[in-house]
Order: structure tokens, then sequence, then C-alpha cells
């Protein structure tokens, strides 16, 4: 079976999950949903094979498991956003097309990934400029505590989900032209010199200034270890894994004492991790944690079953707020138990096993570096929100890739799968 | 690269595993969260079951049924409504969504929702959850007389207190009530309103369930405790005699009989009978050094002191008889640091629930043996087969027949000529047993009384507690139990 048949085999598997997971919340809430909703899969199933047919005229011999893959946890977060709350799911929908869009506009218009080498610096400045864009007046809009959205009349974006993308692409390029100066050590105390650093720092330190000036500490905590994880593959140093640690370590001891946000959000997690105490529901954020543990702790190995779960209280509201965005995968946990959340789970160490392959396989060094960085930031940033909300570490909102409800996160993510797939071509074309 | 990027690969992995291992562990911890305050999951998930109807025992009375309501997102839920309000409130309790659930809507909850598991209902429910079908639950037929419990209600509304009466013979609970009460319909919504409820003793506590958590200084009821070990021990016969100079000497000091207007009273030469009759704190305080406080707290235990009445309401809304200390029940380990003088008279910190005065009582009437207190008469199957009925059980065999065919004579006179007469039911028999415990405060007593009847052969035992009183048990108590006693005797011939 050549790749793109063995992609297209793969994603009308997806659908038909897709088709399973619409019928059975439609089952569980007819009194709710039109029987319309069933069409749904089909439409869903029609985008990706258009997805394909754009991979099959372009990128022959990319990965076959990306799209489908990228499809299932699409899937996933359409079928939950939807028993949450069908009309989101329709926005989401819209979204997904949008995605999709700008998948095909990439692969159609971006002939070859690696001109973008080329453009790094601008792409490093763009990125800060985007990161910075919700912090001017009249322009940015604060959510949940964080400044990370930008509104231009009704749409409102979060641009640092393309700012994290920029800022890959910078990374790797950089990294590749200075990773034997960065490696080695030159001048004096082994430590590299200012000229090959120095840029890095500036990019860097600006990035991270910014986010902490949005009070996005999961956007900081994703591209600090997004950074750390090239610049370790980039030159299989330990020392700048350990300096890059102790200073993160530092500027969040810093923020911690400077910032209540991050008390509140260290003190709860201490609260009500482990063993949910007492003192967790207190507080309103402990309150979303608990109720977060609540709800995976009641779906049980196999969960509630679809749209049968305690999601949305007799009141009208979900009793876990943010649900569709931050707390999904809690809701996930609740409706399909263990078994559920463990394969989503595993659905990304898929991603991050395909991302890791086409790196391995690569034979320059921005191919290699630029599909390290991409997959990490997707699998980290899903370990960000999947340990938050179950409370492994500080709860930070942040999306779950795909999966979450989120029109900027859902385009950027696309983006991210397309880049993928095209060093995937590049990478087999120049094996075979 | 290569190298990093595998290494890389693995750390990330065990990232991810973490994730699964830390749902696994919330898996582990699921029982201890499920019952945490604030956790929707099981009380909405019960929401949806069609809770059985709890009725009194007349089988017809309904004291809390469903209200189905449809609600967005949840399709049909089901809430509760008590036609009966405030009727029995403490026993039946409340099943809330914002407030969780007290009294049997809250111990026998897995009867209710059709949980109780055995194998019949777990495929029951299989099959119903498979058909889409509403599950349903069991219907609980309580012992309680509605009959019994209004008359309760209305003698008790206005004061502070409880009256408990058991069907001596079985441990029946016919009567449980408690004032202030609440309406439990106002439980959901209206909270405030029941926070708001004033009364005459100070703090109103209209949730306390006084008649099972209510605990009053016992005082001279306490006596019949007292007389049970004086005569269960072979030391002193109903005839024994005393000489009550109007006090008893404690300690070197001097311990008075109750007193009125014209001060302490004083009887003279009496017997065992007359000193019950007209309840002689001196007699009993003399009887009391005689026995012993080890004694006296040991017959106070057989009639179950110190123990938690095994009736089906939660363990928290059930208090526990005897000595207090620190907010919290003992038994001395040297018996020496107790008063037996004041004891023998229901002082010395003791303090009683109306739930075990009344099993003290009805122990008394039944030749001695105590039985297991029981809310509920039969549960049924939606598809009305019988899930369980509860049969008469021994609890705690307190004295000999003998003994306690001796007592019941000496609480006959109380009630007779004593200080018991405003109990008097014409054409029945009564024995009962006042007191009156007085805090020191002008209009704080604790008044009581315990009562069973008919005396010759009893299916009524009785007992009322107040508090906030300024007169004594026979003019306050008394005339409520022989109410609620007139009540049931009609109802039960």
């Amino acid at each position: 079976m050549t790749l793109r048949n063995r992609e297209l085999a793969n994603l009308i598997l997806v659908g038909l999950l897709t088709a399973a997971g619409f019928a059975a919340v439609f089952i569980a809430r007819r009194d709710e949903v039109s029987t319309g909703s069933l069409s749904y899969a089909a439409f869903f199933l029609a985008l990706f094979v258009a997805a394909h047919v754009v991979v099959r005229m372009t990128l022959p011999h990319a990965d076959a498991y990306l799209l489908p893959v990228a499809g299932v946890l699409t899937a996933v977060g359409l079928t939950m956003i939807y028993r949450i709350d069908p009309d989101l799911a329709l926005r989401q929908g819209l979204w997904v097309v949008i995605g999709v869009a700008a998948f095909a506009a990439l692969l159609l218009f971006l002939r070859d990934y690696r001109s973008l080498d080329n453009v790094k610096y601008v792409c490093g400045v763009v990125a800060i400029g985007l990161l910075a864009l919700p912090a001017i007046p009249g322009l940015g809009r604060t959510i949940n505590g964080a400044s990370l959205w930008v509104g231009v009349g009704p749409v409102v974006f979060q641009p640092g989900e393309f700012a994290k993308v920029l800022l890959v692409i910078f990374l790797a390029g950089y990294l590749r032209d200075n990773r034997e100066m960065l490696s080695m050590g030159a001048a004096r105390f082994g430590l590299p010199s200012l000229k090959h650093f120095g840029p890095l720092l500036v990019i860097w330190g600006g990035a991270m200034l910014v986010l902490f000036q949005t009070n996005d500490l999961g956007g900081g905590l994703l591209y600090f270890s997004v950074f750390l994880a090239m610049l370790w593959v980039a030159t299989a140093r330990w020392a700048y894994v350990a300096v890059g640690g102790a200073l993160f370590a530092l500027g969040a001891y810093a923020l911690y004492h400077v910032t209540p946000h991050v008390q509140d959000r260290v003190s709860i997690w201490l609260d009500c991790s482990w063993s949910v105490s007492k003192a967790c529901p207190v507080y309103d954020e402990g309150y979303q944690l608990a109720q977060s543990i609540y709800a995976i702790s009641g779906g049980g190995l196999f969960g509630q079953g679809l749209g049968e779960g305690v999601l949305i209280s007799p009141e009208g509201h979900t009793y876990i707020p943010f649900l569709s965005t931050d707390f999904i995968f809690a809701a996930i946990a609740q409706e399909i138990g263990l078994a559920g959340a463990a394969a989503l789970v595993l659905v990304y160490v898929v991603v991050l096993y395909r991302g890791f392959r086409i790196a391995l396989l690569a034979d320059d060094g921005f191919s290699k570096l630029l599909a390290v960085g991409l997959t990490s930031a997707l699998a980290i940033q899903a370990f960000i929100i999947t340990a938050g909300v179950t409370g492994l570490i500080p709860l930070t909102g942040i999306t779950l890739p795909f999966v979450s409800y989120g029109g900027s996160s859902v385009v950027a993510n696309f983006l991210i799968v397309g880049l993928l797939l095209q060093i995937s071509n590049h990478v087999n074309r120049e094996r075979a | 690269m290569n190298t990093q990027i595998r290494r890389l690969f693995f750390v990330l992995v065990v990232l991810f595993v973490s994730v699964i291992g830390m749902v696994t562990w919330w898996l582990w911890k699921a029982p201890d969260l499920e019952a945490r305050r604030g956790n929707p999951n099981l009380i909405v998930k019960q929401l949806t079951i069609e809770r059985g109807t709890i009725y009194a025992a007349d089988g017809r009375t309904v004291l809390a049924r469903n209200r189905a309501e449809k609600r967005k997102n949840l399709g049909h839920i089901f809430l509760r409504v008590y036609p009966q309000h405030e009727l029995a409130a403490h026993p039946v309790g409340y099943s809330t969504i914002e407030r969780s659930r007290t009294g049997l809507e809250s111990s026998l909850n897995d009867y209710l929702t059709g949980s109780n598991a055995n194998l019949g209902t777990l495929l029951d429910n299989a099959l119903d959850k498979l058909k889409g079908a509403t599950q349903k639950g069991n219907d609980v037929v309580t012992t309680l007389s509605a009959r019994g419990q209004e008359v309760a209600m209305q003698q008790l509304s206005g004061k502070c207190g409880a009256a408990v009466a058991l069907d001596p013979r079985t441990g029946r609970v016919l009567v449980l009530a408690s004032t202030p009460t609440y309406d439990p319909n106002l439980v959901e919504g209206h909270f405030n309103q029941i926070l708001k409820t004033r009364a005459t003793c100070g703090n109103a506590s209209p949730l306390l369930d006084r008649a099972t958590q209510g605990l009053f200084v016992p005082g001279s009821t306490f006596k019949v405790i007292t007389a049970a070990a004086a005569l269960d021990t072979g030391k002193y016969t109903p005839s024994s005699r005393f000489d009550d100079p109007g006090y008893c000497i404690e300690y070197g000091k001097r311990v008075s009989n109750f007193a009125d207007q014209s001060g302490p009273e004083v009887f003279g030469n009496v017997d065992f009978t007359e000193a019950l009759e007209h309840s002689i704190n001196a007699v009993f305080c003399n009887i009391g050094k005689a026995l012993g406080a080890k004694t006296v707290l040991e017959y106070a235990e057989r009639f179950g002191f110190y123990s938690e009445p095994p009736i089906e309401l939660p363990s928290d809304e059930v208090a526990i008889s005897g000595l207090y200390k620190r907010g919290r029940p003992y038994i001395p380990k040297d018996f020496n640091e107790v008063d037996p003088g004041r004891l023998a008279f229901g002082q010395e910190r003791m303090l009683a629930t109306p739930l075990q005065m009344a099993l003290v009582a009805a122990g008394v009437a039944n030749g001695g043996v105590v039985m297991e207190p029981t809310l509920v008469d039969r549960i049924v199957a939606p598809d009305g087969g019988l899930v369980q009925r509860s049969h008469a059980k021994e609890w705690k065999k307190a004295i000999e027949p003998k003994t306690a065919a001796e007592l019941t004579a000496m609480m006959r006179a109380v009630v007779e000529g004593g200080t018991g007469t405003a109990a008097q039911i014409s054409g029945v028999p009564v024995a009962g047993k006042t007191g009156t415990a007085e805090t020191g405060v002008t209009g704080r007593n604790h008044t009581w009384f315990i009562a069973f009847a008919p005396a010759d052969d009893p299916t009524v035992a009785v007992a009322v507690a107040l508090s906030g009183q300024s007169g004594t048990g026979g003019t306050t108590a008394a005339p409520i139990a022989k109410a609620i006693m007139e009540a049931l005797l009609q109802r039960n011939p």
C-alpha cells in the first residue's frame, strides 16, 4: 500500500470512530440535540479527505499517520465540545474548516519549507511582536487572569499560538547556524561567546518578558521547555539544560514573590494534589481543580459514557469552569474513563513518535531541529495541561492541542502538522 | 543529534505515563472523594433515579415523594417533595442537590435509590439502563405513627424539646419529634429561611434533632436507673425504709431536696416506693452512696448508656448518653472522681438523649429487656415485592423481670399519687417518672417525663424532654407525654 492510500484508510477509520462518538452523544442526549448532528461525522470525514487530497497532490512521500492522528484528536475534541455545548461545537467545526484551509494553503503555497531558514530573524521578531500584541491597550482582552487574547471587532484570537510556531522556526534556523560554536563553548570558562549566544538571549528574554507581562504562565512554561529541548538536542550539552533549568527556577521563584496569581496557583496545587484537602476548594481556582479531580475520579475505568457524565448542573452551568477549553481532559476522563484518557494520552505519544521519527531520519540540521521543535511544542503543551488538570503540576491555562475549543489553537496546530508533513515528504523523498 | 532526540523522546514518554499514573491515582482515591461536599458526581447521578417514597406506619401518609422535572442537559430529574412539611422533618431528613442528605433519606439512600447491592437489583438496573428506562428505588414504610407525630409536634410547638415514643415490645419508634423544627421543602433554595428560625430557648438550631442528638440533664428521671440498680442488686426492696431529713450529706456538705416557696421539702420516714413517688433527692443520694458510682453507671450501661442506639439514622445524628467531659462521653477510670450521690438523681455531668430515656422506660416496660429501636417497618421494591422487613431484636438485657415488675409498681405510684399525676389517663394505668433538672437560672430548667402505658401490659413507652422551662417535669412534660400516649393508645388498642 502506498503511503497516501494508507493515510486514506486511516482517515476512514477515524471517520467511523467519529460517527460512533457522535452517535453515542446523540443517543444519550436526544432530547437536546437534533438528528442533523449525525451528519457532522460525514462532514468531518469530508473535511479530512479534502486535506488528504491536498497532501496527495503536494506531498506524496509524507508520513501517513500524522494527519489521521490529528483527525482523531480533532474528532475527540469536537465530540466532547458537542456534548458540552452543541453551539460551541459548531463554532469549533468552523475553526477546523479554517484550520484545514490554512493547512491546504501552507502546502500549496510554501513549496519548500527550508526557505523559512532565510527568514528566521523575521520570524523571531514577528513572534515577539505577536506575543506583545495583547499587552497593547485597547487591543488586548483579559480572560481568566491572563491577557492572551487580541480582539478585533467580534473576532478574538490568541496570537501566542502562532508565535509558538514562529519561535520554533527561528530557533531551528538559529541553532543550526550556531550549534557548533554553542556546543564547543568558546573563549574562557567554556562559555559560548556573546556573539553566538547574544541574539538567542535577546529574542528569548523578550519572549519571556512578554509572557510574564501577560501573565501567561502556561505559555511561558511551554516556550521555555521547548527552547531547552531544542537547545539540548542541538548542542548535546547538559550544562545548558542545567543552567536553563536554574534560570527558569530563579525566574519562577522571583515571579512567585511578585505575583499573587502565581502564589495562588502553587498553594492551590499543594492543597489539591494527591488528596484534595479540605482547604482545596476554598479558593475559586482551587474549586476548579477540585471539580476537575472529582470529574476524573468519578469517571472510573471506562467512564460514565459519552453524554452521560456529570458535567452540567441541573441549573445548566458546567461544574468545572472552562470545561471545553482548559479542562476538556477532565471531561474526557469523566465520560470515557481511565481507558479513554490513557488512550488519548497515547495518541499524543504517537504524535511524538511520528514527529521524532521524521527528525531522526532528516539529514540536515534545520529539518531535524524544526521537526523536534514542532513536535515537542505539541507534546509538551499536551503534557502541561493534562498534568495541570490532574494536579500533577500547578495548573496553568493552556489548550490541549486539537482537542480543546479554541480557534487560534486549532489553526496553529494544523500549521504545525502541515510543516511536519512537509519535512517528512522531503526526508522520505531523499531517502527513496 | 539523534541520541538526544531519542533521549528526549524517552523523557517525554515518561511525562505522559506519569499523567496516566495521576489519573489512575484519582481512580484509586475515588471512594474517598465521592462523598466530599461539593462533589456532584454521586448526587447528580442519583437525581436521575426515581427515589422511593417514604411512608408513615399506616402505609398511606406520604412523608417524602418525588417531583419529576425536565431539565436541559439532564433530561428528567427527580426532586424531593415533603407533603407533610414539618411533621417528621428530623427522622425523615431531606435529600437535596445543594445540601446533600440527612435522616433516613441519607441512611437508607441505597435502598431509596435501588442501589442496594444484590444480584437481582444490579441486573435490573443494568437492564433499565440499556432500555433507557428510569431507574426506580424502593419504597420505605416507617414505623412512625402519623397521628402520634402530629400530636407530639402540636404539643411541643413553641417550646424547645423533643418527644420519643416506642413500642416497648418491639422497639418500633412510633414518635420522634423535635422542636424547633423546619420545613424540609425549604432546604433547597430557601435555606436562609430555616436559618432565621427563632426560639424561646436561645439558639433555635432547627436542624438539630433534639430527640436523638439533644443532650439534656436527665435529672430525676435517672432515679429509675438508680432504683433499678438498687432493686436488681438485691440491696433494697420497694418497701425498704428510709429517713429523709430533707437533705443528704455529701463530702461534708448538705445537698437539699427539691425546694418550693416554703423551702426544701422534708418527708421524714418513707419507704422506697414513696421515695420514688415524691422524687426525694436525699434518699436517692444515700442509695447512690451505698451502691457506689460504679454500680449505678453499670446499670446505666445496661439500659444503653455509653452505646449508640442502633436506630437506622446516620451515625452523626445519634448522640451517646452518659457522663460527659469536655464534650465527650467518658467512663471514669477512678470511680472516686464521680459523686455517687448526685449521680443517683441524675446530676453530676450526666447527659441523656430523649431517645435513650425512652429506651429506659421501654426496658422497664418490657420486663427488663431493651429492644433495638427501629424506624423502618419494611422496604418494598417497585414491583411490590418485599425487600426487607424489620424484626424485633433484643438490644440490652437491663434488669431481671422481677425487678422490672417492682419498678413498674413504683412508677405507677408516681403517676397515681406522686409528682406525675398530670399524666393520668382515665381507665389506663400509667407508670412514669418526672424529672426537673435545675440549671441554677430561673426559666432554664430541663424538664422531663418518661412513662409507659398501659402499665399492666405496656404497648407505648415515651420520653419527653424540654429545655428553657420554669416549671417542673410534672407540670410541663407530663401533660405532653399523656397526650402522646393517649393518641397512640387509641391507635394501638
